[in-house]
Formats: structure tokens, sequence, C-alpha cells
């Protein structure tokens, strides 16, 4: 039987993954973007499983508003990347280190 | 009221319907009358200012089904928040005239940039919150980024954009567990939910401790600060002074009505957290300021230490904490927002005046602004009679009556360092030869505006009374 506890474990696995990935990738700017929606979408499987386990709506009707969020903050990511792209050719990770102190 | 029975939510849906006047009114100016952008901003801000006053209610009012709450805190802030965005606005137009930035976007971004910190200060439950939250946030990114030309400005953008994003996520897995705890995602169910469980259940911790983290992150206090030096220096000035002025509030509106209104039963246990963030905050920002030799990458570490302060206010936990943590952050917004304008003032085309060099004979080129700088200084760096000594002082009286004298011997030992920077600007201004000696290009109003910020400062100092009282009641009516 599939409880409470395994959806919790997936998510924070998830959650983790993002993480780790966000601070281990030191070369694409297009992978840390995944990892940041990776992390949203973490923290919906655990409003679901919680909004289930407890019989309440509005765990639920708060992931509609995290999707729509995550979708505006992918769009200003993107356009972020290609003005950063247009500035330097080029979007690695390492090479964003102009500025120091 | 027009708005009926939404009438305690006028000031966001003023501004919201202002907002989309001044984005179609911007598509029809040319662009060598965005001026006309400029003074309806400034008309939007002044009738959702006086939506506010006049929606001022005596007490507590909750609306959509209490998500919203409309109170003497959220009036306080709004108001500060309008006015400073404000300020802001006017003294970025002449920078932006000259360096050919001129366009709508800033005006529109900074109008929406206010929205999401009035629904903020006004938010009741975590989903409002973080509406909010990231309405600000996204309307800050796009901000920083507006300059498309400037590589480093896309930089800054770039690193705000990946650990903002981070701090939400952040936030947000906290708040899923606090809601699968406590079942409920508004601030009054949570503390009643908080207070009928046993406090000692660890999930409730574990939700806790990751919201905290989100909340350092959006504070920029140490060791999650990485991002504030850089986006300040990165960002055009302009940009740096509406994100280091307005978003405090909102800050300040965040940790509490989530740590108090929600979960101030469990005070015991964030009190902790807070303080290694607050020690390491004043500590780390006014030790790696002295080493900084560009203005607003000084003024960022600045504004880490001055996080401190608010943050050992947050840990008191008492109503003069709470009042002091007010008082400390309204008057600090006024002095940020004028020692920005004068980086500013002192910048032309083509030309940013963003190391402390450039403040070098100021005195001997306009003895009246270098004066006004000097209050600026003087006012962070807690000297008497500017006002913020007296807000320094408060925090420390708060703490020290919640019995914690070796915190207050830190903050003022972090002070003394502290002082150190801001007199250097100062000796810079008086005792140094100008290497520049170019004409001030900024507008008569923008000048006026600027003195009365720099007077605002001293004014404050010599008669804290009125504003101190203010923020006592306050928080006397709201805890």
């Amino acid at each position: 039987m599939i409880g409470l506890q395994h959806y919790l474990t997936l998510s924070a696995i998830l959650f983790s993954l993002s993480i780790a990935g966000i601070f281990v990738n030191r070369r694409n700017l297009i992978l840390l973007l995944m990892c940041i929606e990776l992390m949203l979408l973490a923290v919906n499987f655990n409003f679901i499983a919680f909004s289930r386990s407890l019989g309440d709506e509005t765990g639920q009707v708060f992931v509609f508003f995290i999707l729509t969020v995550a979708a505006a903050e992918a769009a200003i990511g993107l356009a972020i990347l290609v003005v950063v792209f247009r500035n330097r050719r080029s979007i690695n990770v390492q090479e964003l280190d102009t500025m120091k102190g | 009221m027009i708005f009926g029975q939404f009438s305690p939510a006028a000031p966001e849906i003023t501004l919201l319907i202002m907002i989309c006047i001044v984005l179609i009114a911007d598509l029809f100016v040319e662009d060598e009358k965005r001026a006309t952008t400029f003074w309806l901003a400034i008309a939007s801000l002044a009738v959702t200012a006086w939506a506010v006053l006049a929606s001022a209610p005596d007490a507590h009012t909750l609306l959509f089904d209490g998500s919203y709450v409309s109170d003497a805190l959220s009036q306080v802030l709004k108001l500060f928040a309008i006015g400073t965005v404000a300020i802001g606005f006017l003294y970025a137009r002449d920078y932006l005239r000259q360096n050919k930035l001129m366009k709508g976007e800033y005006y529109l971004l900074g109008l929406f940039g206010l929205l999401g910190i009035m629904i903020m200060t006004s938010a009741n439950s975590m989903l409002t919150m973080y509406l909010g939250l990231e309405t600000l946030s996204l309307s800050l990114y796009a901000l920083v980024a507006f300059d498309r030309n400037s590589a480093t400005s896309a930089e800054s953008a770039m690193k705000y954009f990946v650990l903002g994003a981070i701090a939400s996520g952040t936030l947000l897995y906290g708040i899923s567990w606090i809601y699968g705890i406590t079942g409920s995602l508004q601030f009054d169910g949570i503390a009643a939910a908080v207070r009928n469980d046993a406090i000692n259940s660890m999930p409730l911790w574990f939700g806790m401790a990751f919201m905290i983290v989100g909340i350092a992150f959006k504070f920029g206090a140490v060791p999650f600060h990485m991002w504030l030096p850089d986006v300040y220096q990165g960002a055009r000035t302009p940009v740096t002074l509406y994100i280091a002025s307005a978003p405090k509030l909102a800050a300040l509106a965040l940790i509490l009505r989530i740590l108090v209104d929600g979960l101030g039963e469990l005070h015991v246990v964030w009190q902790g957290m807070i303080m290694v963030l607050a020690v390491l905050s004043l500590v780390v920002g006014n030790v790696v300021a002295i080493a900084q030799t560009n203005i607003k990458r000084m003024l960022g570490y600045s504004a880490i230490a001055h996080v401190g302060f608010i943050l050992i206010a947050i840990f008191t936990g008492s109503q003069d904490g709470y009042a002091a943590a007010l008082f400390y952050t309204l008057t600090y917004v006024v002095m940020a927002a004028g020692a920005f304008g004068m980086v500013i003032l002192l910048s032309r085309k083509g030309f940013e005046a963003e190391n402390l060099a450039d403040f070098k004979g100021l005195n001997a080129r306009s003895p009246w602004f270098a004066l006004m700088m000097l209050f600026f200084m003087f006012g962070m760096a807690g000297v008497p009679p500017w006002v913020g000594f007296f807000a320094k002082l408060n925090v420390i009286s708060a703490v020290l009556n919640a019995g914690f004298p070796i915190l207050a011997l830190i903050m003022v030992l972090a002070s003394v360092i502290g002082a150190y920077y801001y007199l250097r600007v100062i000796w810079y201004m008086y005792f140094d030869a100008a290497e520049d000696r170019s004409v001030f290009q900024a507008d008569i109003d923008t000048r006026i505006v600027l003195s009365l910020n720099g007077v605002a400062v001293l004014v404050l100092g010599i008669i804290p009374g009125w504003l101190l009282t203010l923020c006592i009641n306050v928080i006397r009516t709201v805890y």
C-alpha cells in the first residue's frame, strides 16, 4: 500500500535532486532553470499528497497557483538568459563571475 | 465606497487599475515625451496613497475568506512603500534621461513591484503572501535586467533570478510542510493549530526551518546573502535604489506575518535560528563593507548589517522588539533611498559615480549636497542626533529588556566597526581634493526632494517621538 510517507519521500528526493543540481552544475544555465522547475514540482507533489490525506482542497488550489507562477517565472528566466547570451555569447555558469569582493 | 464590499482592498485594486491605464497610455507616448509616463506613475502613486488613507480601518478587517487583512501595520507599511517608490521614481528620472534609458518599463515594473509589496503587507494566508512575493520578485528580476546592453546587469539579473527562485522554492517547501501538519494556509488557522497541537512536533520544525531559510534569502541575511552585493553593484543605480528601499518593508511584513502571526507560539524554536542569522549578518556585513571600493557594493554590505539589526529586534519576541524593528525598517528605507539618490546625483551621461573615490572633494563642488551625504552617512552609522541612532538605541534597549546583554554588546561593537566605512566617505568628501569637477545635471525638483530627504534624516532624529509612538501603537493594535 502506498501511503502519505511514500509521497513525501519521493517529494523530498526530487527536492534534494533539484538543489544538488543547482549547486553541482557549473556549465549550463538552462539546466539551472530546469532544476528550479523540478524544485517547484517537488513542492507541488508535497501539497497534493498532504491535501489528499487531509481531505482539504486548499492545497490543490495552491498547486494551480504555483503552476501559473512557475510558468511566469520560466518566461522571465528565459528572457534573462537571452539577454545574458546576447551580451556574452555564452551561457556557461562559470563565466558569470565578473563581480567579486 | 466605490468598491463596495471589497473596499478594504481598495489600495491594491486602485493601483492595479492605474497600472493598466499607465501601461496603455505609455504605448501612445513618443520617446521624447517619456516624462509623461513618469508623471502618470506619480499620479498613480498619489491616487493609491489616497485610497490607503481613505480606506483606513480602525481595526483588523478581513477580506476574501480571511486571506487578506487590512490593519494598522499594513497601512503604515503601504504608505511608506508608496512614498519611497515615489522618491525613487523622481531620482531615477534624470539618470534615465541622461543615459537614454527613459523607457516606460522602469516605471511600470516599479509599480507592479509596489503592487506585490502591498499585497505582501496585507497577506493573511500563505497563498496571498506567496503571490505577493512573486509579483514583487518577478518585477525585480526584470527590472535588474532592464538595461539590455549591459553585461553586468544581465549577469546580476541571472544571479538574482536563480537565487530568488531557490528562495521561493525553499519557502514553498516549508509552507507545504506547515500546511500538511496544521491543515491550514491562513495565519490565524496555523496559529490555532499550533496552539492546540504539541509544540514539539518535529515535522513542524522541519517546515519552519525551510521557511526561515527562504525568508533569510529574501532579506539577504548571512549566510544567504550571496546575491545581494552583486545585484546592488550590477544593476543600474535607479534599480539598485528601488531594490534597496521599498522591498525591505515587504521583507519585514513577510517575517512579521509568517513568524509572529502564524508561528508565534513556536517563538522559542525559531528564536535560535534568527539569532544566528542576525549575528552573522551584523559581523560579516560590517567587516566586509570595509574592504569595498565600490559605493553601491559597500551600501549592499551595509544593508546586510542593517538586516542584522532588524532580525535581532524580531528575535526578542516582545512588543518592544517588533516596534523597534518597524521603526528601524521605516527609517532605514528613508536613508537608503537618500544615499542611492546621492549616487545618482553624482552620475551623468556615460559616467556612473559608483566608486568611493568619486565622492572625493564633494564639499568643494557642492557644500550643500556634501552635507546631505554626511546626513545619510551619519544616519546609517548611528551617530546622534541623526535618526539611525534612535533606531539602533531602540533595538538595543529591546534586547536588553529581553535579557540578552551579550547580544547588545555585539551590536555596539559591530556598529563601531561599521562607523569606519561611513566615516571614510565623509573623509573623502571633506578632506580630499576633487578629481572630477563637473556640474550636477539634476533638475530643481530632484534637488529639492533630495534635500528634504536629507533634512528628514536629521529632523526625525531630533524629534523621533511621533514616529516611535506611531510604531508602538501600530504594534500594540496588531499584536
